[in-house]
This record gives C-alpha cells, sequence and structure tokens, in this order.
C-alpha cells in the first residue's frame, strides 16, 4: 500500500462528504415539493409530463397503492425492453447489423435492467443495437434507479409520519427522482467523461489499418451518456464487455475517481435526506457513518490483500501488487477503491477482474454483497435496505434493556419485525439454495471458469450478486440456459421481495402516532447506537454466510498461501 | 409514463450529450483517432498489439484469442491459484527474457499479467524501460534516445494523487518513429 493511494481514496472521500449535505438538502427539496434552483427550468417539463400521462400529483397512495404502482411500471418496463432486445435486429440505430437476442438472454437481460443488476451475460460491444443501448439498457438505468429512491423515499416518508397512513404517490416521486436529481448530474458527468475521451457518437465502427500494419476496429455508441447513468444509478452494465475497465468507458485516472464518486453519491446524500425528513439530520449522520465504517475496513481489507500480490508469483523472483485483471491507469489502489464502492453499492460496475483479485480482496466484495450492499448502498436500495437493519438492531436493543423498542418515536411491534426479518431472510434463502444446487448440478458447473474452491466462489458470487441486485461477477463462470434462468429468479426475488416488505412495514409505521422521547428512550443518533448496528449487521451476515463463504475465498486464501494450484 | 420518458432519457438525453460533445470536444467524441499524415493509424485511447521488436509492446492481453480485440473485450479471469495462470506467467518471463536478452532484472509485473480490459492502452515506466535495450539494438540507435522517449511521454499522476505514471504505447512508438524513420514493415 502507498500514502498516494491512500490520498486518492481520502481525496474522493472528502468530495463525497462535502456534497452530502448540500445534495441531500436538495433532495428533501424535491421530495417534499419544495422549490428548489432548478424548479423554473424543471417544473413546466414535469407539469408537461404528468398531463402528458394524466398522472395526478395531488393522489396520495397507501402502500399497498404505491407497491402496485411500481410493480405495473416495472413488469411494463421489463415487457418492453424483452420485446425491443427480440427484435432489434429489425429495428434502425443498428449500424453493426447485429442480430437479435436469442429468447434467454432477452429475458435474463431485461430481468436483469428492470432490477437494477444489470449482470452482463451480454457482450454490449457485439450484442447491442446503439437502439438497444440508448432506449433500452440506458432508459432501465434511469427509471430503475428512479423507482429505487422513490421506494427509499416513501419508506422514509412511513418512518416520519404523524399518523397519516399515505406514502405518497409513486408517479411523482418517480418523475422527480429522474428529472430533479438523475438527469441534471448525468449531463454534467456525461460531458465531463466526453471530454476526458470516452466516446459518444453514432457513427459505425471503424476499422482502420496501424502503423505497425495490423488492423484495429475501433467502437463507436453513445456510450459517455450510458456510462453517466450507468455509475450514478448504481447501475452497473457495461456498454462494452469489460465494463469500466475499457478505456472506452473509462478512459483516464479522472473518469476513474468520477465514476466512483457518482457510484457513492446519492446513496450518501439520501442518508442527509432521511435525516431532514425525519426531523433530526443527526439520525441521517449516524447511518452514514456506519456505512462508510463498512466501506473502509472493506477498502483497507481489498487494497491490502491487492497490493501484498500474488505469492505464487513472486515465488518466481517477480515483484510489485497483483497486476493481473488490472489497468495500468488505475493500478492497485484505483482498482481496489473501485471495486469496493462497486460492490457497497448495488452497482456491479468494475474497472478490473474481481475473479482475478487475491482470495481476500474477493472476499470483500462477496460479503459486500451478502451484508446486503449497505456501504452505502445502491440508490434508495442502500438506505432502505438499511433501515431493515435499524428495525432489527431497535428491535434487539429493546430486547436487551426490556423495554418495547421504538424508532423515531414509534413502537416497533411485531409486525414490523415479522417485515424487516422477512426481507432479511430473502437474501439467504435466495443466494445458498441456488448455489447449493447450482454446486451438484451437472449444468451449474460445467461452465466454470476456475478449478477448486475458486470455481466453488464464481457460483456463490454469481447468486449473491444477482440477489444483492448488483451485477458484477466472478467473470468467468459463462453463461448458458441454467444461469440466465437460475440468476434471473434470483433478481427478481433480491429486488421486489426485500422492497415490498419495507413498503409494508413503511406503510405499518405511517398509521402509528410517534409519541414523545421519554429518559428510557435510546438514542438511534448515538455512537453507541451505530456501534451496535454495526454489530447487529456482521453478525447476521457472518452467521448466515461464513460456511459458505468458508467452502469458497477462505479456503482459496489458505490453500494459495499453501502453495497448491487448481 | 414507459413512452414518453423513453423519448426524454433514451432519445433526447444522450442526443443533447452528443451535440454538445460534438460542438465542444469533437475529436474525444468521436473515438481520439490519432492521425499520422492525414491517415488514421488507431486510437489514443485504445490498445493495439505490437509484436516488432523496433516498437513498444504493451501488456498481456485476453481479449480474443490473439489478444487486443476491441470486440471482445475482457479478462483472463483466471484466480490467482490458477494453474494456467501460472504456467501464462512463467511462460511470458520465459519470452521476455529471451527477446529481452540486455534488460536489467526480472520483467516487471505489468508485462506478465494480462490488463482488465485486454485493449490497456498503456504501460507502467518500468514496463517501457524493460523493453529500452531491445529496442534501441533493433533501430541501431543509442538507449539514451530511446530512454529520452520515455521520459518524454511519460504522464505523471493526476493532480499528483490520481491513478498511477504510465505511458502510452501507441504516443510512445510514433515518438520511435519519429526519431529514427517510419517503420519499413
Amino acid at each position: 500500500m502507498t500514502l498516494t493511494g491512500w490520498l486518492q481514496a481520502v481525496v474522493i472521500f472528502a468530495v463525497l462528504i462535502a456534497c452530502t449535505k448540500p445534495l441531500g438538502s436538495y433532495m428533501f427539496a424535491v421530495f417534499t415539493g419544495r422549490r428548489t434552483w432548478l424548479t423554473p427550468l424543471i417544473a413546466p417539463l414535469e407539469r408537461a409530463l404528468y398531463r402528458i400521462t394524466g398522472v395526478r400529483a395531488d393522489d396520495e397512495m397507501n402502500w399497498r397503492q404505491y407497491a402496485l404502482a411500481m410493480l405495473g411500471f416495472s413488469f411494463v418496463g421489463f415487457a418492453y425492453l424483452f420485446a425491443l432486445l427480440l427484435v432489434q435486429g429489425s429495428l434502425p440505430l443498428n449500424p453493426q447489423h447485429f442480430p437479435s437476442l436469442s429468447p434467454g438472454l432477452a429475458w435474463n437481460t431485461a430481468i436483469s435492467f428492470l432490477t437494477n443488476t444489470n449482470w452482463q451475460f451480454y457482450a454490449g460491444e457485439s450484442t447491442m443495437s446503439y437502439l438497444s443501448q440508448m432506449a433500452g439498457l440506458a432508459w432501465h438505468n434511469f427509471v430503475s434507479a428512479g423507482v429505487g429512491i422513490a421506494i427509499a423515499v416513501a419508506v422514509v416518508r412511513g418512518f416520519a409520519a404523524k399518523g397519516a397512513g399515505s406514502l405518497g404517490n409513486f408517479w411523482v416521486d418517480l418523475t422527480r427522482a429522474c428529472l430533479y436529481v438523475l438527469l441534471p448530474i448525468s449531463i454534467v458527468a456525461a460531458l465531463v467523461l466526453t471530454a476526458q475521451g470516452v466516446p459518444q457518437n453514432l457513427n459505425a465502427y471503424r476499422t482502420v489499418t496501424t502503423i505497425a500494419g495490423g488492423k484495429q476496429t475501433i467502437v463507436g455508441g453513445p456510450i459517455a451518456s450510458q456510462e453517466a447513468i450507468k455509475e450514478l444509478g448504481t447501475n452497473g452494465g457495461g456498454y462494452v464487455n469489460a465494463n469500466s475497465a475499457s478505456p472506452n468507458e473509462n478512459p483516464t485516472p479522472l473518469t476513474n475517481a468520477l465514476e466512483i464518486f457518482l457510484i457513492l453519491l446519492i446513496a450518501s446524500g439520501l442518508t442527509y435526506t432521511y435525516g431532514k425528513m425525519v426531523g433530526d439530520t443527526r439520525q441521517g449522520w449516524a447511518i452514514f457513518a456506519a456505512m462508510f465504517a463498512l466501506f473502509w475496513l472493506g477498502f483497507a481489507a481489498i487494497y491490502h490483500a491487492e497490493a501484498s500480490g500474488n505469492p505464487l508469483v513472486h515465488q518466481l523472483a517477480v515483484r510489485g501488487g497483483n497486476m493481473e485483471g488490472k489497468e495500468t491507469r488505475f493500478g492497485v489502489a484505483g482498482s481496489s477503491l473501485f471495486i469496493e464502492a462497486t460492490t457497497g453499492t448495488s452497482t456491479g460496475a468494475v474497472n478490473a477482474s474481481i475473479d482475478s483479485f487475491m482470495p481476500i480482496g474477493g472476499l470483500v466484495a462477496l460479503l459486500n454483497l451478502q451484508l446486503g450492499e449497505i456501504a452505502p448502498g445502491g440508490v434508495g436500495s442502500g438506505l432502505y435496505a438499511m433501515l431493515e437493519f435499524v428495525v432489527l438492531t431497535v428491535f434487539i436493543a429493546g430486547l436487551m434493556v426490556g423495554r418495547t423498542p421504538e424508532l423515531l418515536g414509534k413502537k416497533i411491534e411485531r409486525r414490523e419485525v415479522q417485515l424487516a426479518i422477512l426481507a432479511i431472510l430473502v437474501t439467504p434463502i435466495f443466494v445458498l439454495i441456488p448455489t447449493a444446487l447450482a454446486a451438484l448440478l451437472p449444468a451449474g458447473s460445467s461452465t466454470l471458469g476456475n478449478a477448486g474452491p475458486h470455481g466453488f466462489s464464481e457460483i456463490l458470487y454469481a447468486f449473491s450478486s444477482t440477489n444483492a441486485n448488483n451485477g458484477s461477477a466472478f467473470a468467468g463462470l459463462g453463461g448458458d440456459r441454467f444461469y440466465y434462468i437460475a440468476t434471473g429468479i434470483s433478481m427478481f426475488f433480491g429486488r421486489f421481495f426485500v422492497a415490498i416488505p419495507m413498503l409494508a412495514l413503511a406503510g405499518s409505521l405511517a398509521e402509528k402516532r410517534p409519541v414523545a422521547a421519554g429518559a428510557g428512550t435510546f438514542s438511534t443518533a448515538s455512537p453507541t447506537f451505530v456501534l451496535l448496528l454495526l454489530g447487529t449487521i456482521l453478525i447476521v451476515g457472518a452467521l448466515t454466510f461464513l460456511p459458505a463463504d468458508a467452502l469458497g475465498p477462505i479456503a482459496d486464501h489458505y490453500l494459495l498461501y499453501a502453495g497448491r494450484t487448481f | 409514463m414507459t413512452a414518453v420518458t423513453v423519448v426524454l432519457l433514451g432519445f433526447l438525453y444522450p442526443l443533447l450529450i452528443m451535440g454538445i460533445a460534438h460542438l465542444a470536444f469533437p475529436a474525444q467524441s468521436s473515438g481520439s483517432f490519432v492521425r499520422v499524415g492525414g491517415r488514421i493509424v488507431g486510437s489514443r485511447i485504445i490498445g493495439e498489439r505490437w509484436t516488432q521488436a523496433r516498437y513498444f509492446h504493451g501488456r498481456p492481453s485476453a481479449a480474443g484469442s490473439a489478444g487486443y480485440d476491441p470486440l471482445s473485450t475482457g479478462a483472463s479471469n483466471l484466480g490467482p491459484d490458477s494453474k494456467k495462470l501460472i504456467a501464462r506467467v512463467v511462460a511470458r518471463i520465459a519470452t521476455l527474457r529471451k527477446d529481452n536478452p540486455r534488460a536489467p532484472g526480472m520483467p516487471p509485473i505489468g508485462l506478465l499479467t494480462a490488463s482488465g480490459s485486454g485493449i490497456d492502452p498503456d504501460i507502467s515506466p518500468s514496463d517501457a524501460r524493460y523493453q529500452a535495450e531491445r529496442i534501441a539494438a533493433a533501430r541501431a540507435i543509442p538507449l539514451r534516445r530511446v530512454l529520452a522517449v520515455i521520459t518524454a511521454h511519460t504522464k505523471p499522476r493526476t493532480f499528483g494523487f490520481l491513478g498511477e505514471p504510465r505511458a502510452n504505447v501507441l504516443a510512445l512508438n510514433l515518438a520511435l518513429d519519429r526519431v529514427n524513420g517510419a517503420s519499413t514493415r
């Protein structure tokens, strides 16, 4: 590890902290209908959109209506992308004349983008037309992120409501998330990216003769506009197969820093928005502190593992960190930070091959997914996943002291705890069972890229990643019909079977009237609470996943250092 | 809602960026092409395969069967304890030592490991330095002229702390050709 490597991480984090309060306040204003400095510009567009679509912005929804609207919109979006991919071969904006996708791949990709996962069984540069990229994938990048923000805002409204029972209007939240938050930041970011060299055109690929006399094909496309929302919306589906490792998506150290910043930006800002909405910004900072404590622990572990390098390579008298699967311009530090950011959120964009990381580097990435992506989490989904742990922690704290647990003055009772536990249980069920099945069935192990415990890690990572809607991979694992279907199911349950219980929990809290805090109330803004929250997260995660992880990356680590190869 | 947002976010947004980029950053947005005598010979951001002794070589690549295929980008995805990976590293060490008999010490890690994209356009300063003697001999020029090319084209970390120091392989090789004549093929 080097001082400059740490400095890079610290400076990006400092900029992030500086943006958390302004962005959080801005999003608070947007989602509570207050005026912002962009209102004069965007409000006419917003009103026009409501007029065309017939949305009545004043209609309030209870949690069931909100969840139904969200599911309906998601289903239409899924059907639209599925259809688009099935017929892209006969549609315009396809200068490379790519054929339509097979139904299995189209199904997997459509679910993948619907759920904000963006698992890549497709290789963008040789599969997707410009139309599919722009109007299909990039559009999903916006709205799946918008849906995530909307759900988070609705959940927070439930926590903050004073007995009202309403969670807001899904269509308004979605529209505002896209128009006021995602679009303006994406425009600025896309322009910086293209200024740094990310292509943004509709030209056909160009084949040139190099000075050494060889032939080279140079890829084009609307890449910058897609790259910006891919990172900002914590989507992660690459324009090209190599994702953000490709210089087409991430050409300089500056774009690398910008992309890491974008990945973390909205999740950080939303913690402040949460604080403002519940009327106590310390509540938001407490969650921010817990999220970034995990983030820094993870970064330190990955960076240490990668900088130490591969002992089997060192035996050949070669020095240096682990550079297999990493780009020269990012090095070990820039790759470690990116991978911590992308797996601590639901992004899954990668600027290096996680499959080729040291076992401990891969283990941290895997744990980030298994803990539910809360360091600091996907746009919206990070906050509501963290809130499910907050409810659980308050409950456990209540049991310890023998009092009825309270959160923000509301009693946490049987129904709330059941719903939070339900949301937490989805992860192990839809990760561990499919992993076990895949390890047993020939179909599950026939496409592995590595043997031994590392091969098992590939399977475990695939289901941890799809269930957590991340989309990064131990990419040696190949795609076939078994994985198209199995990971598709895992993505679906990972998204909706967390989001719906959380909306139900919020609906239940929304109907409760808060009571004044008494002398015995446990403060959820105190350092003690942050520590207890971290303890709960780690214990739940460890109890659930350590046995499986022991068979994968942990075994891999010990065997590697014992000199075994596979 | 789907149709309206597709028009706005799926078409108008990318076209807006395209319009501004076309005016403000025409070179970057169209692919950062590098021209020699008016002819496009590559892209500043995309690595290519170099095999001749007189040119700097890039890092090993897992993109496509021959490497450096921009239509098949990606990494080897081999785990650190993969037999295949270690065998490849051993083979690369042997080839590099054969091709660079006068190079100082063992090959640097960058020349022994495949990049993440398979089209990494850069090498580290030590990757470049390792190849300097070979290039000087192949071109029959003094070593110091090759070293001067490396120094001139090494980019430091951005702002002193972002990323790693690096040299663009295409820029290095174009500079070499300027030192002593274009490729004779």
